[in-house]
């Protein structure tokens, strides 16, 4: 069988994956919600279209996101995440010890349904006790908090759909507020490649920048994601994610990671000369 | 009354026929189904130039309809309650003038309160009836004018018993009702017409949880925005009449200043638009009044905002409050209405329908997603954060009485001399100023300027208000009336 999944990466760009099985298809309030057996990429979550996460390369992700700022701030132990339903960001935070209280905060619970049911490598982690997982809006949970947390994770999906409010400027001033007085901030950034991208990613920064006096963005290699250059935003009101990063304490630690260490953490805030200018552009 | 389909929307069949006749058009409109203008079907789309036509034998004419036009005006009628209502294309504004203008000759006197829109004395003017303006009550705290009082309105009525219509606002722009059935009953008793300008109450009509309905209370006519809260395109409205008023003669008043060219894209939108309504009208609006009482109950938990709503009823000059309306008190943080209408606009992308003073407001409808309401309130929690101050300085009250020395159309046509606004107090309008949105007037002509008018309108302006009415684009002269005038 001829069996592929398509995803418009730009307007005038394909993306696909051969597809061994369509092993669920769910509308929930918010979403389609589809997983997909691949050849190459393993199981594979789509939402309204779009791939969300696969087995092959979601480490790349997980692990960028959730070890930079726990490398860069050791006492980190309150967290809040919003989105990231699949799991895979609780599942690296569970791997320190000294965090004691993490809020998951993902507005479609049918999401963490279906992938503690096909995607057991991510969503593997939501049990742990430590977890609390609220099912709603985050620019709703967030509101209601203050001076509570050391790290806000947002780990959402695109600034269009149900996304769409965690990219705004309300909702990063009351991440702001949320957070303790020396809160990192770290988020899904979107990719500066293609225009359509570019332009989410821009306004992303330009928001930010206006509430935090430390606001970095670092790159990763994401093979299923437009173009596979993609970016996070490191925002914090007092650590600075090289700077202040402990190389010795995180690598005793002794942690298992696939893509993440110390060098890369460095590394990765080195940026090409063309996304520095989008940045410089709105800051 | 024989029952019509409300699931029929003449036009729009009407139309969609005509399309499949490929009829060859040498008539109007020139651009020919959007052939002879590239750029403009390009932006508009191919589907919404196809029906810009113009009026011919199957698709009728607005300006005496005979089939599909008068078919879909009985349907609404029936919707809504009415003997008979009329598709407006040239804004509710048109249908408030048409109100007037059918109740009153010049020199005939109308009884109104002063917070009416500025369409309203527009057709004072126009017209040359003689307004007797009833003060609406005032809420201190939040200063906004409220709805009249009943007994305000008796006075009013037997001072001046030649008068021949009342115009009510129903509901003002924040949502407030007056005492509709009363005031109705009241009118009808000394011989008035009662007129009612539903611009905001649309929904009135199809809901049980909303207040009453200008043809419920059996009201003589009302005009009613579609384009608000029905979901018509901009600029399309309804006349709607009752009870002994003539359905030609205002036909006649209508077609005095209406086009010729009535749009079918905006007529085919109200005939759509009833459709809808009539079927899914209880629905749409019960989840309407359900956002907007979350968004207000999310909004009251931020603090120092108050959204209020029927809490405030007390039985007269706020008989009634539209429940799906979402105004908000912002003076307790120490900004002014307008000050955080900037603030969401330029900071947070949010567009919203007006702040004034004390208050904004922003319009709830079913075309509003749980998303964005959330961010409507985190903004206003962030706005709270960042920007709140202390409130003294602040202005309380809104509504200023005016001094009505002369008639909107006398002072508007009279002799006048420019001024600077600032020299311009003790002496008498010729013209407008407001703030708009509301549209209220702060003056209106044959008004007396006053030191207090003048401070107000310096202070609107200071807030970044939008200003407008003066024949001076920047507010900054004004048309008074000549001394030898007075």
């Amino acid at each position: 069988m001829n069996f592929w999944f398509v995803e418009n990466h730009s307007p005038n760009v394909k993306f696909s994956m051969r597809v061994i099985e369509h092993l669920y298809t769910g509308k929930s309030e918010f979403q389609k919600i589809d997983v997909l057996q691949t050849a190459e990429f393993g199981r594979v979550l789509t939402l309204d279209g779009y791939v969300m996460v696969t087995e092959k390369d979601e480490f790349i992700y997980h692990d960028m996101i959730t070890h930079v700022p726990m490398a860069t701030n050791p006492d980190i132990k309150k967290i809040l995440v919003i989105g990231a339903g699949d799991g895979g960001t609780v599942r690296e935070l569970t791997k320190y010890d000294r965090i004691e209280h993490i809020d998951m905060v993902e507005i479609d619970e049918m999401v963490v349904d279906v992938c503690k049911e096909f995607i057991p490598q991510t969503a593997s982690k939501l049990d742990d006790p430590r977890v609390h997982l609220h099912f709603e809006d985050g620019l709703k949970f967030v509101r209601s908090h203050e001076n509570e947390y050391d790290l806000i994770i947002v780990d959402s999906t695109d600034p269009f759909g149900p996304g769409e409010g965690l990219f705004t400027r309300e909702f990063y001033g009351n991440c702001y507020k949320a957070l303790k007085e020396d809160g990192i901030l770290v988020n899904q950034h979107e990719s500066p490649f293609y225009e359509e991208d570019a332009l989410g990613m821009q306004r992303a920064h330009k928001r930010i920048t206006g509430f935090f006096p430390v606001c970095k963005v670092y790159q990763v290699h994401i093979p299923t994601y437009p173009s596979g250059h993609w970016l996070f935003g490191f925002a914090s009101k007092k650590f600075d994610p090289i700077n202040d990063l402990n190389a010795d304490a995180w690598n005793q630690l002794g942690l298992q990671t696939k893509y993440y260490n110390t060098d890369i953490h460095v590394g990765s805030f080195a940026l090409p000369n063309y996304v520095k200018e989008q940045l410089e552009d709105v800051e | 009354m024989k029952i019509l389909s409300q699931q029929k929307a003449p036009i729009m069949e009407a139309l969609n026929k005509y399309k499949k006749m490929r009829v060859v058009p040498f008539d109007v409109p020139g651009h020919k189904r959007g052939r002879g203008n590239e750029e403009l079907t390009a932006f508009l789309g191919e589907n919404c130039m196809t029906v810009d036509v113009n009026s011919m034998k199957p698709l009728d004419n607005l300006i005496h309809p005979v089939s599909v036009i008068r078919e879909a005006e009985d349907l609404a009628a029936e919707a809504f309650g009415a003997k008979h209502a009329f598709f407006m294309v040239n804004g509710t504004t048109s249908a408030v003038q048409a109100m007037v203008m059918t109740a009153c000759k010049a020199g005939e006197k109308i009884i109104m309160p002063r917070n009416v829109h500025r369409s309203a004395i527009n057709a004072l003017i126009l017209s040359g009836a003689v307004p007797v303006y009833v003060n609406p009550g005032v809420n201190k705290e939040l200063g906004i004018p409220l709805g009249m009082a009943v007994a305000d309105v008796e006075k009013a009525i037997l001072e001046n018993p030649d008068a021949k219509a009342i115009l009510i606002n129903n509901p003002t722009y924040y949502g407030i009702c007056s005492n509709m059935q009363a005031i109705t009953d009241l009118a009808h008793r000394h011989g008035m017409l009662v007129l009612v300008d539903e611009a905001h109450g649309t929904h009135f009509y199809f809901s049980d949880e909303l207040p009453a309905s200008a043809m419920s209370v059996g009201a003589d006519m009302a005009s009613v925005s579609m384009h608000k809260s029905g979901g018509s395109l901009t600029q399309s409205s309804l006349l709607l009449i009752n009870n002994e008023v003539s359905e030609g003669y205002t036909r006649q008043i209508i077609n005095l200043t209406q086009t010729t060219s009535g749009s079918y894209l905006l007529l085919s939108s109200l005939d759509i638009s009833r459709k809808n309504l009539a079927l899914n009208g209880q629905e749409i609006f019960r989840k309407v009044g359900q956002m907007a009482q979350y968004t207000r109950d999310e909004i009251n938990k931020i603090g120092g905002y108050y959204a209020f709503s029927e809490e405030l009823r007390n039985g007269d000059t706020i008989y009634d409050f539209d429940t799906t309306k979402l105004s908000v008190h912002t003076l307790e943080i120490g900004l002014a209405g307008v000050e955080v209408y900037d603030i969401l606009r330029d900071e947070y992308d949010i567009q919203i329908e007006f702040g004034d003073i004390g208050n904004i407001l922003a319009y709830i409808s079913v075309g509003d997603r749980r998303l964005d309401l959330e961010r409507l309130v985190s903004a206003l929690a962030e706005i709270k954060r960042r920007y709140s101050q202390d409130k003294s300085g602040l202005f309380d009250h809104e509504y200023i009485n005016p001094q009505v020395v002369y008639t909107p159309q006398k002072a508007f046509y009279a002799l006048k001399e420019t001024l600077p606004i600032n020299d311009s107090a003790g002496r008498i309008a010729s013209e407008f100023v407001m703030a708009y949105p509301p549209g209220i007037p702060i003056l209106a002509p044959g008004e007396r300027i006053t030191p207090e008018i003048l401070q107000y309108i310096q202070y609107c302006k200071d807030k970044g208000s939008f200003m407008t009415g003066t024949e001076d684009s920047k507010i900054e002269h004004i048309n008074v009336l000549k001394e030898a005038e007075k």
